[in-house]
């Protein structure tokens, strides 16, 4: 399905359907299966053909991959790349947090009945080879993070998991600003930010998941 | 001096503490029983919530009355439903837009100083027209409030934005909740994450942490944010 483009510059040309998230969940798995086989995906896809609740919880699943896939990235940015006392400081910081809201998205999935995943092999390539490297991939991360979680919150269901989703996604963009202004970029390039579908996100995410 | 938590009168967050002790991850998704902010989140969702758990349920009919209240003060102000939330965000845009602009003419800054703020001061007058054209959209638009803020000096200046910009971004997540139409939820989510990233490069400029609230960050409702705003509206 193609990415929902809300980063429009004015609101009233913001395309977005309105989908429930049984539809959201499941038109990202079917994308997503089409690109990346049906295996990758089965969690998925079974969840959005549930009834009742499972739509939170799968998307609640979606955003605890990419925060296993976060966290892992800066443990091991920390112990792998040499970094300046200043960017050490903000990748501990970032490091901590990305490790909470894994807890946290781990206890509220099990809470409502769900079945948290695993965490998913990784593989993040050269990105640990040197500072410029690594902030670089840590931009790639939080702008897709934020992008991930601004085009989920939408369909969730609960106020309560949309008001813990609303509380990360503002921590994804603080890290995103933060990570930039620490590369010389703009904090925040846009005045809207992007949200992009699963089917983006995950494809934008694979390269670093192997398994 | 003041700290920030206390200029911006946040309360100390349900969802934080829950992140520090496992044994009451279960409050994560009670928060909306945890403050008045998340209670306007929470009894919001009511006409959707058929099937939710008994926890969820509990905290929504706790703090039932207090977001009614909230409610009613919000559509007298700015407006019914949406339209009150966008007006309510248009006054705060009004007040950041205007607020860079005068501190781009003060001369206080100068250089990637003077570059940053005309950036967000740029952010923030996006937000306006597109929030305006919203507004429009659903009704009446809300007025713009003539505002005056202190211009003394470059630091007190940038505390002052790290302030505004933290307290912009708690009151787009105070209402998240509330906005029933998706579309308009999608449209804040995205300017709310912005705020986020102006809070976080103020926050660094000035000092403090670029997470002031740790790991997750917390709302505000809209009459502790009317609160810290209102000493910088003249009319």
């Amino acid at each position: 399905m193609s990415t929902q483009k809300l980063a429009a510059p004015e609101l009233e040309s913001v395309d977005f359907e309105p989908m429930d998230r049984g539809s959201f969940v499941l038109k990202g798995a079917i994308a997503a299966a089409a690109v990346y086989g049906v295996s990758a995906v089965g969690p998925l896809v079974r969840g959005a053909f549930a009834q009742g609740s499972s739509g939170d919880i799968d998307i609640l699943n979606y955003a605890l991959t990419l925060e296993f896939l976060e966290s892992a990235f800066y443990e091991m940015a920390l112990k792998e790349t040499k970094l300046s006392s200043e960017v050490k400081g903000i990748a501990e910081t970032i490091a901590k947090d990305e490790a909470e809201h894994v807890t946290a998205l781990e206890g509220t999935i099990k809470d409502l009945g769900g079945k948290a995943v695993k965490a998913p092999g990784v593989d993040f390539g050269e990105a640990f080879a040197d500072e410029k490297t690594f902030l670089t991939t840590a931009i790639t991360f939080e702008d897709l993070g934020v992008s991930a979680y601004n085009g989920a919150a939408p369909m969730i269901k609960s106020v309560d998991v949309l008001a813990a989703a609303g509380s990360i996604v503002q921590v994804e963009a603080r890290h995103a600003a933060v990570v930039r202004f620490s590369n010389g970029e703009s904090p925040s390039p846009m005045a809207f930010d992007e949200a992009l579908d699963m089917d983006a996100v995950l494809k934008a995410a694979k390269p670093f998941i192997t398994s | 001096m003041t700290t920030k938590s206390e200029r911006t009168g946040r309360r100390p967050s349900a969802i934080e503490k829950i992140a520090a002790d496992p044994l009451s991850r279960r409050r994560f998704l009670a928060i909306g029983g945890g403050t008045a902010s998340a209670a306007l989140l929470a009894a919001c969702g009511d006409d959707e919530e058929s099937s939710g758990g008994s926890e969820t349920s509990a905290s929504t009919t706790e703090s039932s009355t207090t977001t009614q209240e909230m409610k009613d003060k919000m559509a007298s102000q700015f407006g019914e439903g949406d339209l009150g939330i966008v007006n309510y965000a248009l006054t705060l845009e009004y007040l950041e837009a205007a607020f860079y602009d005068d501190v781009v003419k003060s001369g206080l800054f100068k250089g990637d100083d003077l570059a940053l703020i005309e950036m967000i001061g740029m952010n923030e007058q996006e937000h306006v027209t597109a929030l305006e054209g919203t507004a429009k959209q659903l009704g009446d638009v809300a007025p713009e409030p003539k505002a005056k803020f202190p211009l003394d000096d470059a630091q007190s200046v940038l505390e002052l934005a790290a302030t505004v910009e933290n307290l912009g971004a708690a009151a787009y997540l105070g209402q998240a909740g509330a906005i029933e139409d998706p579309k308009i939820l999608a449209a804040a989510l995205s300017i709310h994450s912005v705020e986020g990233r102006h809070a976080a490069i103020l926050n660094q400029l000035i000092g403090e942490s670029f997470v002031p609230d740790g790991p997750f960050a917390k709302p505000a409702d809209m009459d502790e944010v009317l609160k810290q705003v209102q000493p910088f509206i003249v009319s």
